[in-house]
């Protein structure tokens, strides 16, 4: 495609072409899907010159493919980076993202309203492998500062947090860690580039489960890590990793092998190589065939939950609405500022009453779908009382901010009316089940 | 690898060899608000098929200490003061748009030294508009984005660089906002553009030049439009190649078009 404009095309435009042009083998329009292991060498010279990174190209596709790098480099496109790694699934590309800058000995400072696979990861899993994590209130700037220490690597959150929906204020937690030559890394499933790009605010590096929203049809599981190539590694003094020889790729220096990439590249030639949790080509497919209407779904899933927002919050059953365009909710003056397209159609709110009542509410629902998920173009329903949280006495689900009547919806792109009358039908059914 | 040269420190990149002067020396000169890393591929290329190579960081630019130099003249001096202080007695010098004046000039100062030289997306004069020099003075992000988009010719451009997953756009813009930001004395987007647009040697310089000359020239280049390189070409005995579809970032947009072009302009 030629370009003749004086910037890069808008954000709708680059949701369609950023990375594929017609494949010119065959002319297809669409991305191909190119389902092989393995691409074959020109001659000897030309795989050595491919193993060596003396050439370009693709070579085995743990580390790279055609299909993959359309998707990479759309997101990248669309968030306003230098590049990204497409992974087997969001928790995949957390973990690239911590294990390129993070080892045994490190210690990472994270918000505490995370999502529990990746709360797991940090205060389970990793901890097993040497690497300890503080987490911190997301609004309590103090606290982020307090938490760093000479062995910090990281601070990471969330755009909106779990469950409550905390707004990260990234530029003011990014200046925090640029203070201490550390690295923000952001979880951006929520929001998605099409409500924010956390790079603009700060935020040196970008993860999305592309599961959700990105793919938009809960048919893949996947994830993206994305590089604003923005932080000065070599500055910083603290990333040995991306700024002395590595010994497992022939004493390569990444930082003098790209000034802006070199994060990408170790995590590539490293973290992808030898973790392998890599993308299938057919999901990179059908996440880039759902990222080619990401701008028209969000939209739709924005205004749809902005009538089911108002809907809720005017319900005598409805004791709370945790969503942050709301006056009520804590961060709403933040999220005015960085979300001003919205705060995305994944939230919760209270329901008066027992778990029994959250239960009846559950199952009187005909539209949505209760399941374990978000981010899918039809409506989602968990109650995680009775569900993800059900061990924890009403005591321990208080203090994880969670109600007995808690629920957490993701509005999906049916019609509003619909989906208003169907959580009417749930609420009368809850009410009498008192 | 670190050398001193007029005083100062000066980053060169070695292919991910060591440097070895006894070898056939290619030396790689970056454009206007670059740096050593858009040449990373060829440089690793002929670094490990029978050449040395420095791939520089220009003064104030990136890596290398000391103040920007203000006209293609001084830089011509600073580069071929690198190879004396390298130990390299003759090289191959490319460069690209500014970085391929440099070469240029260089190459008609000391004839003798210059075995081979490749100007990759070049033409001459290397004339700015004032519009674009007024808005790289006062607000250099915008003309930033302005320069990255006129530079690329395609949102797909592949393999990409340096590898798969690449987003040619995002790298080029990240790679001039840093080094933007890394030279705090001056403007240095509005100093290198102005070292381009200033320079009236080239013709004078292309008379002195004795070495096989070869011309790489993007088919769609925005920013050096091929077409202003018919006077260079002819006054140089030029062998002009034209890599279809290619824009101004031509090392990022075609570098295996690129390498074959390279290969044969320096066998």
């Amino acid at each position: 495609m030629c370009m003749a404009g004086y910037s890069d095309p808008g954000f709708d435009t680059l949701a369609l072409h950023a990375g594929a042009a017609p494949d010119p083998a065959t002319g297809a329009r669409a991305v191909p899907i190119h389902l092989t292991t393995s691409f074959v060498f020109e001659n000897s010279d030309h795989a050595a010159s491919l193993f060596n990174m003396e050439r370009s190209g693709h070579v085995y596709s743990r580390i790279s493919n055609p299909t993959n790098a359309v998707l990479e480099e759309r997101v990248a496109a669309l968030e306003g980076g230098v590049g990204a790694i497409a992974t087997a699934s969001g928790q995949a590309a957390l973990h690239l993202a911590i294990a390129t800058l993070a080892g045994a000995g490190s210690h990472i400072v994270a918000s505490s309203a995370l999502y529990g696979g990746s709360h797991n990861l940090l205060y389970y899993t990793l901890s097993r492998f040497g690497i300890e994590t503080t987490f911190v209130k997301p609004r309590d700037i103090d606290a982020w500062r307090a938490a760093i220490r000479p062995n910090t690597r990281l601070l990471f959150g969330e755009t909106l947090g779990n469950p409550g929906l905390d707004v990260l204020d990234i530029s003011t937690v990014a200046a925090i860690a640029h203070e201490h030559g550390l690295p923000l890394l952001v979880d951006s499933t929520f929001t998605t580039p099409y409500l924010m790009r956390p790079f603009e605010h700060g935020a040196d590096l970008v993860y999305h489960s592309a599961t959700k929203f990105l793919s938009g049809h809960g048919t893949v599981v996947g994830g993206v890590l994305v590089d604003s190539g923005q932080f000065d590694w070599e500055a910083s003094g603290r990333f040995p990793e991306l700024t002395t020889p590595y010994e497992g790729f022939h004493g390569m220096v990444f930082s003098e092998e790209s000034t802006v990439g070199a994060f990408l590249l170790r995590a590539r030639r490293e973290g992808l190589r030898d973790f392998g949790a890599c993308m299938s080509p057919h999901t990179a497919w059908l996440v880039l065939q759902g990222i080619e209407t990401l701008p028209l779904r969000m939209e739709r899933h924005v205004a749809n939950t902005r009538k089911i927002v108002q809907f809720l919050a005017g319900h005598a059953m409805v004791s709370g609405v945790g969503y942050p365009e709301l006056q009520s909710h804590p961060d709403h003056a933040l999220a005015q500022k960085l979300l001003p397209r919205g705060c995305g159609s994944v939230f919760s709110f209270d329901l008066k009453g027992s778990r029994r009542q959250g239960q009846a509410f559950i199952e009187a629902l005909r539209l949505f779908s209760h399941l374990a998920n978000v981010g899918d173009c039809r409506s989602l329903v968990i109650h995680p009382a009775s569900t993800t949280h059900f061990r924890m006495d009403d005591a321990a689900l208080a203090q994880a901010g969670i109600g007995p009547g808690t629920i957490r919806l993701s509005i999906g792109l049916e019609d509003a009316a619909d989906l208003i009358d169907d959580l009417k039908r749930a609420l009368k059914a809850a009410e009498k089940a008192q | 690898m670190k050398l001193v040269v007029q005083g100062h420190e000066a980053y060169v990149y070695t292919g991910g060899k060591s440097f070895d002067p006894a070898l056939p020396c290619v030396v790689f000169i970056h454009g206007a608000l670059n740096d050593h890393s858009v040449w990373t591929l060829l440089a690793r290329w002929f670094a490990h098929h029978g050449h040395s190579v420095l791939a520089v960081d220009l003064p104030g630019h990136s890596r290398s200490a000391g103040a920007p130099l203000t006209d293609v003249e001084s830089l011509a001096d600073w580069l071929l003061a690198l190879l004396d202080a390298a130990g390299v007695q003759k090289a191959a010098l490319v460069g690209h748009s500014m970085g391929s004046l440099i070469a240029l000039e260089a190459a008609g100062r000391e004839p003798p030294h210059v075995t081979r030289l490749a100007m990759v997306g070049t033409a001459y004069p290397m004339k700015v508009s004032e519009g674009l020099l007024t808005t790289a003075r006062e607000a250099p992000l915008k003309a930033i984005d302005m320069v990255n988009t006129f530079s690329h010719s395609s949102l797909a451009s592949k393999p990409s660089f340096p590898g798969p997953g690449a987003w040619l756009h995002g790298g080029g813009r990240a790679l001039a906002r840093r080094v933007l930001a890394g030279q705090r004395e001056i403007n240095l987007f509005h100093h290198d553009f102005s070292v381009c647009d200033r320079y009236a040697g080239g013709l004078e310089a292309a008379g002195r030049v004795q070495c096989p000359v070869t011309l790489v020239l993007g088919e769609r280049d925005q920013m050096t439009n091929p077409k202003q390189t018919r006077e260079l070409a002819q006054a140089l005995k030029a062998r002009a190649i034209s890599i279809p579809g290619a824009g101004h970032s031509l090392m990022a947009e075609a570098p295996d078009a690129l390498l074959q072009a390279l290969r044969d302009a320096l066998r």
